[in-house]
């Protein structure tokens, strides 16, 4: 039970990043894609009908984090306190900056909710990298199961450790370009012309840069945490997961140069959903490891709820990810094609 | 448990557990106070134009159509603050509210997972396709896709009121070996008395607050003369809708929610009539301010036997005091559980006598003529979040010292490792951010009614980039 709710979980994770990582990206991507007003425009308006759809990931997928695993929920949502406080807040001025930007003709005012959408979408994605390395790296719990991380100390990875430390810096930086190369894929599917062409090239560029990355932050993560490949030697199948990474990396750079577009952003899909499967098979079967003493870690057993609970679980849990299927593929379908600026069309 | 080990403390530390304690409180109460003056308007909404929308299906009447699609305009906006004022909701249970989170999780962690799956799903897809698939959905497609928002909306409504109903009166429970609690039965969870009575009431007090609404726009817009048959069917419908909700808020659910309580939750039902003292045909007090230290009302305002009534249905009946509870049982802060109840009560009494009024001369056909009737109509809006915002802090605080009643104390909840300066640091990070989208908020709906209802004026210029459109 704790295995199949351990994946459950993340799937529903990788699924939030998948989907609203392409909207941070075109938030990150925002000043530097659009040149005019109406390219702004045309990139909102590409997120616009689907960013709040694809934010139900994180809210359903933090409720069922809380009701499979309560100890984990309490204990790492006190522990990163401030860091989450600042995650919200960031969340509002996103939602904020996406549907006011457009509602008035004043031109301050929709450079002043560029500003916010850009920076807030920016942000969101270092402090999501940022949280996952500090998964990976550990946390200093006590015996009853919490922790309280400030939000830096000496950015050093020691005994005294902030949230944010160079190894949650790389962790930050790793996704803020992951998430930034996953935006203009998708706004080279999304978009067509000059912007397409922008996006195109920001994607090849931006996946080079994601390869040298992700090499580095192999060595830096076996540093920090040394028994983080304990998993992938006892069962050598997992080596498809780095080589899954590597090929997906090739393809984003291979199918962006050749104008396929959508494979490319499948390919970008791919690499993000792998590298995180990658951390949690890392993790397993711990969910929130110590800094200092394994014994102090929060594994699935520790967390686990009652086996009614998730029992009943599942049965709800699967109905509900075939209703979100089918609303997914619904309103995916519905917004297909490219964005126009033409009133009272979207898309095709 | 906390108290009694507190006082063996330093005083600075024992002031520090307190002000966390009572800053995680404010934090919440603040937060979720805030959150709900959006989702009742939704939930109410959502009812409203589903109506609009079938009468315009069964009659081809176009400007059902364009009434539902300009209240779609404002139903966005607060849709969208409720969305993202309630993302904090959820995170906060784990963390300011961490060992009450640890503890519960396997029980209300339940509704709260529910609520995403199947109500934010559900209610974020099909209001895209609501605002921008109207052209190429049929009318029957476009009215479905109308109701399935406002089923996804009540969902949600549902599982959140399961998950407080739960902390009321728990119900379907067992404690694990480590301390844990866990659901023992899903249905019973789900079918709890205590949510179907809540429930209930406080659905009608949501269709209270966007009848209220309606009939403030209408009332505005016909006596203003702008769009004068707009305003006359916003009356319209706004009227019946307020009628019925109204007498429903109080009969049946009100009352029936109030025995439930006054069986289960009697140290409550004491405090909300300031009643310190056990009474055979106890009065009700009408106004008055309680005193805890004397243990009586100030200035009382009382109307004899009539609590015994209420309660038993008989006026000799005795009802149970505040004496009759053990001192570190009392709610509080119990004067502010008193007035949160008379405020609501009172408000709950003025709507009906309005709506009575309103539907009367809406019946004799004399309403849209009778400016006396209009002008509290388009004044008394505010009034119902009021009385909605009352009625949650009777029960919330009528459930203190609890946050699971009889099982967890609110001082065993709180996140011990948040100090108090990083709460507070947090409540006025909040504050701050809801005073800007309060700003933000009245800006982009004063704009969707200067525009208006009808169609040309609300043709946009440009595409719109975003759900919402004013």
């Amino acid at each position: 039970m704790g295995f199949i709710w351990f994946w459950l979980v993340a799937i529903m994770l990788v699924a939030y990043v998948l989907f609203d990582g392409f909207d941070l990206g075109v938030g990150i991507l925002h000043p530097f894609l659009a040149r005019s007003e109406e390219q702004k425009q045309i990139m909102i308006r590409s997120i616009g009908p689907v960013w709040d759809g694809n934010e139900v990931w994180l809210l359903a997928g933090g409720g069922t984090l809380y009701f499979a695993f309560p100890l984990l929920y309490a204990s790492a949502f006190s522990g990163f306190y401030l860091a989450l406080m600042i995650v919200l807040w960031l969340l509002i001025g996103r939602a904020a900056s996406i549907e006011l930007h457009s509602q008035m003709e004043i031109t301050v005012w929709r450079h002043f909710f560029d500003a916010v959408f850009f920076i807030s979408s920016m942000l969101l994605a270092i402090f999501y990298g940022a949280a996952l390395a500090n998964v990976i790296r550990g946390v200093p719990l006590r015996a009853d199961g919490y922790f309280f991380l400030p939000l830096w100390t000496n950015w050093r990875v020691g005994p005294q450790p902030g949230i944010l430390d160079w190894y949650s810096v790389l962790g930050g930086v790793i996704a803020l370009v992951a998430l930034a190369v996953h935006g203009a894929l998708y706004l080279a599917v999304k978009t067509g012309d000059v912007l397409q062409q922008r996006a195109r090239s920001v994607g090849r560029a931006g996946a080079g840069l994601l390869a040298l990355l992700t090499v580095i932050s192999l060595p830096a993560t076996i540093a920090v945490r040394p028994d983080s490949l304990a998993n992938y030697k006892a069962y050598p199948a997992t080596v498809v997961v780095p080589v899954v990474i590597v090929l997906a990396l090739i393809g984003i750079f291979y199918f962006s140069t050749r104008e396929s577009d959508h494979l490319a952003f499948a390919c970008s899909c791919v690499y993000l959903a792998v590298m995180l499967v990658g951390a949690a098979i890392g993790l397993y079967p711990r969910l929130l490891p110590s800094s200092s003493d394994s014994a102090m870690d929060i594994t699935i057993d520790k967390a686990l709820s009652g086996p009614h609970t998730l029992h009943v679980g599942l049965a709800w849990w699967a109905l509900g990810m075939v209703l979100a299927a089918i609303y997914f593929v619904i309103i995916y379908r519905m917004f297909r094609g490219k964005v126009t600026l033409e009133a009272g069309s979207y898309g095709h | 448990m906390i108290r009694i080990t507190a006082l063996c403390l330093p005083a600075v530390i024992r002031w520090g557990i307190m002000t966390a304690l009572l800053l995680d409180r404010i934090h919440f109460g603040f937060t979720v106070t805030y959150h709900y003056l959006f989702p009742q308007l939704t939930m109410g909404l959502g009812l409203l134009i589903v109506i609009l929308k079938t009468i315009a299906l069964r009659t081809g009447n176009a400007r059902y159509n364009e009434a539902a699609r300009f209240w779609a305009r404002i139903f966005t906006v607060n849709f969208l603050v409720g969305v993202v004022t309630g993302i904090p909701m959820e995170f906060q249970f784990g963390t300011n509210w961490s060992q009450f989170a640890r503890w519960s999780g396997g029980v209300i962690g339940q509704p709260l997972a529910m609520e995403g799956v199947f109500s934010f799903f559900l209610e974020s897809a099909f209001l895209g396709l609501f605002l921008f698939g109207e052209k190429r959905l049929s009318a029957w497609g476009h009215w479905a896709s109308a109701l399935m928002v406002f089923i996804g909306s009540w969902i949600s409504g549902f599982f959140i009121i399961v998950t407080n109903a739960w902390m009321q009166h728990p119900v379907a429970y067992r404690i694990l070996p480590d301390g844990v609690y866990e659901v023992t039965s899903f249905w019973g969870l789900l079918t709890n008395p205590w949510a179907l009575l809540q429930y209930a009431h406080n659905m009608s007090g949501a269709v209270i607050t966007a009848s209220f609404v309606m009939c403030a726009a209408g009332a505005f817009y016909l006596m203003e003369n702008r769009f004068p048959e707009d305003g006359k069917l916003f009356l319209r419908v706004g009227v019946i809708a307020g009628f019925i909700s109204c007498v429903a808020q109080i009969f049946p659910t009100g009352d029936l929610h109030g025995r439930y309580m006054a069986k289960h939750q009697p140290a409550a039902v004491a405090g909300m009539e300031g009643l310190f003292h056990s009474q055979r045909g106890a009065g009700i007090v009408l106004m008055g301010q309680p005193n805890e230290e004397a243990q009586t009302i100030d200035n009382p305002l009382v109307v004899n036997d009539v609590l015994s009534f209420l309660i038993y249905g008989t006026t000799k009946a005795e009802v149970g005091g505040l004496d009759r509870v053990p001192r570190d049982q009392w709610p509080e802060p119990l004067p502010l559980l008193y007035y949160a109840y008379h405020i609501m009560a009172g408000l709950g009494t003025y709507f009906v006598l309005l709506m009575t009024i309103a539907a009367f001369s809406l019946w004799r056909g004399k309403l849209f003529e009778t400016r006396w009737v209009l002008w509290p109509l388009m004044l008394s809006f505010p009034l119902p979040y009021i009385a909605n915002t009352a009625g949650w802090m009777t029960a919330e605080i009528g459930r203190q010292p609890w946050i699971i009643y009889g099982l967890m104390r609110t001082s065993n909840g709180y996140s011990k490792y948040v100090s108090a300066g990083n709460s507070l640091f947090t409540l006025l990070g909040f504050m701050g951010t809801y005073t800007v989208l309060s700003i933000l908020f009245l800006v982009l709906v004063y704009r969707i009614l200067e525009r208006g209802p009808s169609a040309a004026a609300s043709a946009p210029k440009e595409a719109p980039a975003s759900l919402i459109t004013t």
